[in-house]
């Protein structure tokens, strides 16, 4: 029995092994002396320094970090909402809904951004050659178009993540709230928001992290005019990749790795407190 | 004689083609303690919740101290519900819990700390205030529920199934606690449940229904000791019911024999049913009883007997703490208080023979408490 | 909460939906048989698709050799992780999901280093004699700008999608009905086979789904890893919007004749399989 515990983690160290040697080398090499991607030459901070003065990268980071924030933080409200609304549908309405929502999560990136960017390019030439022309405005793709996108595959995360919580939630709590004496709104805001909180805020870091990885959908939506860090690299990568987006890459990482880590002390400590305040409590009434 | 309180007027309840509710007339008296009882789908929740504001009838109207309240929303009510699983909020503690009504209603702290600690040592929970949701017991989070609404100090409380949760010796606890409760607190308390014994044993006025229909509005004697028909007599306690012919006043045929009663008020021949409680039989020698039969079936339930009796193929129940072993041959004497005579109604014939009956089959029937339509399609 | 009047609260996300996902597929579908184009409604876009019948062909075979590599690497590694103790497994399911904020782009491009014939990999056989005493001659594995390489990047980068639907069903299995059918008289070999493994066959569909669906349509990593000598269906959907041979109406053609194959086969899998149930990665 030990001996097959002992196969089984070797066997899931080796894959983490798989999923992580890419990451150990781009993180060596972005200490790297010259611009080689597989000879080592030595120690250096170059890269870091080059890196805070490409405005060409930078600018794409803040383009990403600017859609993400703003895409996960309307999605978030977008789907909470639709997630109520679904979850108070009858049922075959709500059949067709979420069976609607989840075509973008089920479907190929690359079916999404190619019918986004049809849908974007004709509905901006149809305006251009029409209303725009008389207004004397061009539309192009760009920032709104990105953003549009994102939105749309963000909120299909958010609602999946809401609607556990919601039906969870005991049927009667907001008719509870309303008893006791608060307005629809009330209730809303003091008790169910409350309840599904943890859904919500799980919704938005999913969407977050889907808005931050996401390279397809942005490559066909984003036009010419912007682009994301993904694009960035995805353009250098047919040349050269420039140890500058490995240094950039490699502060990224090891920032979420920083939040993640607090994120889990923290909540270990809390649970460890509420565990032992209950137990106390429970032993002297 | 006690003030009216609530009255719902005709009213009825459909969703789609069903019929939830079928013109149901009920007042309630202030400070009473009226329990709802019937079998799952009754309509009983539907009835609780048109008064607690969170149905609207269809037709028909619902009446407050006099006002019609029809379209008043439950915020509004000077009502209080305790729900079936309680519905406490999970994100507050039991302090906060209790002072949800309060806070809502922008009671000044000093007093909304006062009445919440009142509320909580009402129902016996002095102290544990800081304490989350989780970490109480099920008949400790029912008590944080009662709390929870009569803080708010409603006129009337409404309980849907509290106890249903709990396990039984923590259920009669409850009963005696709620009944004290609410003799405490002086309000009225409307109680919805399936369990005949919980209704008698608090209840002051009980209505019985089925189908959507009001079955028998009474104390819990005159509901036990006068069923108006054999679906009351069967859902009320434990009932043999056979068809008799009433004679004359005080007289009554059953099996070609002649028995005296003391109901009256029939026509001459009026084909009834006749109702004897298990416990109001007597088993005797042959030749004292009024009836023979054979014993087919004994069942030791601790203080009695359950002893099952061929009558000419009609199976009796009859509780007795004497033991007749199967297959004697016995008879039966009944005292005239203990027949029950009933006009004949739609439930005739359905309940009230005990030929398939079997301890187990009982506890199957047992709800495991219910959900009412209207809630979900 | 279940209150009719909250279903107003959809009303903008059933519009958003209507405007974002329905249309720009009608879009699709409409450009596939020639909207808006000089021709005007033609089928011939369709009847070109014979032309692409390798790549068709290409594309579903690597993706299933990587979903099937996934499988079998993923299946063991979650059921392996299940049966962790739960700090452990809180922290593995974080160190498997961290990767993923890596930009994917830059982890598949990293492999570059340690694939390419003067890359890492082979350096490092190289300084143990390896090719000196086990061959080729000329001192080096090819294994950049292979299709063996491409299979390698979806395996690489599908993986988590793989493990983690798997880890979370498994996860869930009460412990009861283990114990149940241990009562019974199951052995661990019975146990597996007859409860663990199809009470988590969803987890296993939900996986293959989305190891396979990126795989199938991927574009970055035959671009990176193939070297432009497997060209894959991405890569043909990808050249008819922004490369050389420009032409969206073919490009949503083929896109919506891949779509199909794909529902398609997937519809096929769940029918075989444990049916509706979905298992969620998150």
């Amino acid at each position: 029995m030990k001996q097959r515990r002992i196969g089984s983690r070797v066997f899931n160290l080796l894959i983490l092994l798989f999923l992580y040697a890419p990451i150990f080398v781009l993180i060596a090499f972005s200490f790297n002396a010259t611009k080689s991607r597989s000879v080592w030459a030595g120690f250096s901070l170059q890269w870091y320094e080059k890196l805070f003065s490409d405005s060409r990268i930078l600018d794409a980071l803040w383009t990403t970090l600017l859609v993400s924030v703003l895409a996960a933080a309307l999605a978030t409200v977008l789907g909470t909402m639709a997630a109520i609304g679904f979850y108070s549908m009858r049922r075959r309405m709500r059949g067709v809904c979420m069976t609607i929502n989840n075509i973008p999560m089920t479907n190929a990136d690359i079916i999404t951004g190619v019918s986004l960017m049809l849908l974007f390019s004709f509905a901006i030439v149809s305006f251009n050659a029409t209303l725009g022309q008389l207004l004397g405005i061009t539309f192009r793709m760009g920032f709104a178009t990105l953003l549009l996108a994102h939105i749309t595959f963000n909120v299909p995360y958010v609602i999946l993540s809401v609607m556990p919580k919601l039906r969870q939630l005991d049927p009667n709590v907001y008719e509870a709230a309303q008893d006791l004496g608060a307005t629809g709104w009330q209730a809303f805001w003091k008790v169910i928001l409350p309840e599904i909180m943890p859904g919500v805020v799980n919704g938005a870091l999913i969407a977050f992290t889907m808005s931050i990885d996401d390279f397809v959908i942005s490559y066909f939506t984003a036009g010419s005019r912007v682009s994301t860090l993904s694009m960035e690299i995805y353009s250098m990568a047919r040349k050269r990749i420039s140890p500058e987006i490995n240094a950039l890459s490699t502060l990224l990482f090891v920032s979420v790795l920083l939040l993640l880590v607090i994120i889990n002390i923290r909540q270990f400590r809390q649970e460890k407190a509420k565990a032992r305040k209950d137990a106390v409590l429970r032993s002297n009434p | 004689m006690a003030k009216e309180l609530i009255r719902l007027s005709d009213c009825v309840m459909k969703f789609d083609d069903d019929i939830i509710l079928d013109h149901i007339n009920l007042y309630i008296n202030n400070k009473e303690f009226l329990t709802l009882l019937g079998p799952s789908g009754c309509g009983k929740t539907t009835t609780l919740r048109i008064i607690g504001g969170f149905q609207t009838p269809t037709s028909g109207d619902v009446f407050f101290d006099g006002k019609r309240i029809n379209d008043v929303p439950p915020h509004k009510r000077k009502i209080n519900t305790v729900f079936q699983k309680y519905a406490l909020f999970t994100h507050m503690n039991i302090f906060e819990n209790v002072a949800f009504g309060l806070r809502i209603a922008k009671v000044p702290w000093d007093e909304l700390k006062q009445r919440v600690e009142e509320a909580l040592a009402l129902v016996n929970l002095a102290g544990y205030g800081k304490r989350s949701v989780d970490s109480l017991s099920g008949g400790q989070q029912q008590r944080v529920a009662i709390a929870r609404a009569i803080v708010n100090r409603p006129q009337v409380l409404l309980l849907d199934e509290p106890l249903g949760a709990l396990d039984l010796k923590l259920r009669k606890d409850m009963q005696v606690e709620l009944k004290r409760i609410q003799q405490q607190v002086g309000i009225t308390f409307i109680y919805v449940t399936h369990d005949q014994e919980e209704a008698l044993t608090m209840s002051d006025t009980i209505v019985v229904m089925n189908q959507g229909r009001i079955q028998q509005i009474g104390t819990p004697t005159d509901i036990y000791n006068e069923p108006k028909n054999a679906f009351v007599a069967d859902f009320i306690g434990e009932s043999n019911i056979i068809d008799g012919v009433m004679l004359s006043d005080g007289v009554v045929r059953m099996y070609g024999k002649k028995f005296q009663c003391l109901d009256s008020g029939f026509s001459p021949n009026e084909p009834v049913d006749v109702v004897i409680r298990p416990e109001d039989i007597d088993i005797v020698s042959p030749d004292q009883g009024q009836i023979h039969g054979v014993v087919t079936e004994v069942t030791f339930k601790g203080v009695h007997y359950d002893i099952i009796v061929d009558f000419k193929g009609f199976k009796w129940l009859i509780q007795t703490s004497d033991y007749s072993p199967v297959g004697a041959y016995i008879g039966v004497k009944i005292d005239p208080d203990g027949f029950h005579i009933m006009k004949k109604s739609q439930y005739s014939g359905q309940f009230g023979d005990y030929s398939s009956y079997s301890a187990e089959y009982d506890e199957l029937n047992e709800e495991p408490g219910e959900q009412e339509a209207g809630d979900e399609e | 909460m279940k209150n009719r009047r909250n279903r107003i609260l959809a009303a903008p996300y059933v519009g958003w939906m209507a405007v974002f996902v329905v249309i720009p597929l009608f879009l699709v579908v409409l450009y596939a048989f020639g909207f808006d184009s000089k021709e005007g409604f033609t089928l011939g876009n369709f009847t070109q698709i014979h032309q692409y019948a390798g790549i068709f062909a290409n594309s579903f075979v690597l993706a299933l050799f990587a979903t099937a590599i996934c499988l079998l690497l993923g299946y063991p590694a979650a059921y392996f992780l299940a049966r962790e103790v739960p700090a452990v497994r809180r922290l593995a399911t974080i160190i498997i999901m961290l990767p993923m904020w890596m930009n994917f782009l830059l982890r598949t491009y990293s492999w570059m280093s340690l694939l390419e014939n003067t890359g890492l990999i082979n350096r490092f056989l190289r300084a143990i004699h390896f090719f000196d005493l086990f061959g080729p001659e000329k001192g080096y594995f090819t294994m950049i700008n292979t299709p063996g390489a491409v299979v390698l990047g979806m395996v690489y980068n599908f993986l988590p999608f793989m493990i983690l639907p798997i880890f979370s069903v498994i996860d869930k299995i009460d412990n009861r009905v283990i114990e149940a059918a241990q009562d019974l008289g199951a052995d661990s070999v019975t146990v597996f086979s007859r409860i663990i493994f199809p009470l988590s066959l969803p987890g296993v569909l939900s996986g293959i789904t989305m190891v396979f669906i990126p795989s199938v349509s991927t574009f970055v990593i035959s671009k990176l890893l193939g070297g432009g000598k497997t060209i894959l269906l991405g890569d043909l959907i990808d050249m008819q919007f922004y490369g050389s041979t420009y032409n969206p109406h073919l490009g949503s053609a083929i896109s919506l004749v891949m779509m199909v194959l794909v529902m398609a086969a997937m519809a096929l899998m769940n029918r075989f399989g444990a049916g509706e149930e979905e298992a969620m990665l998150f």
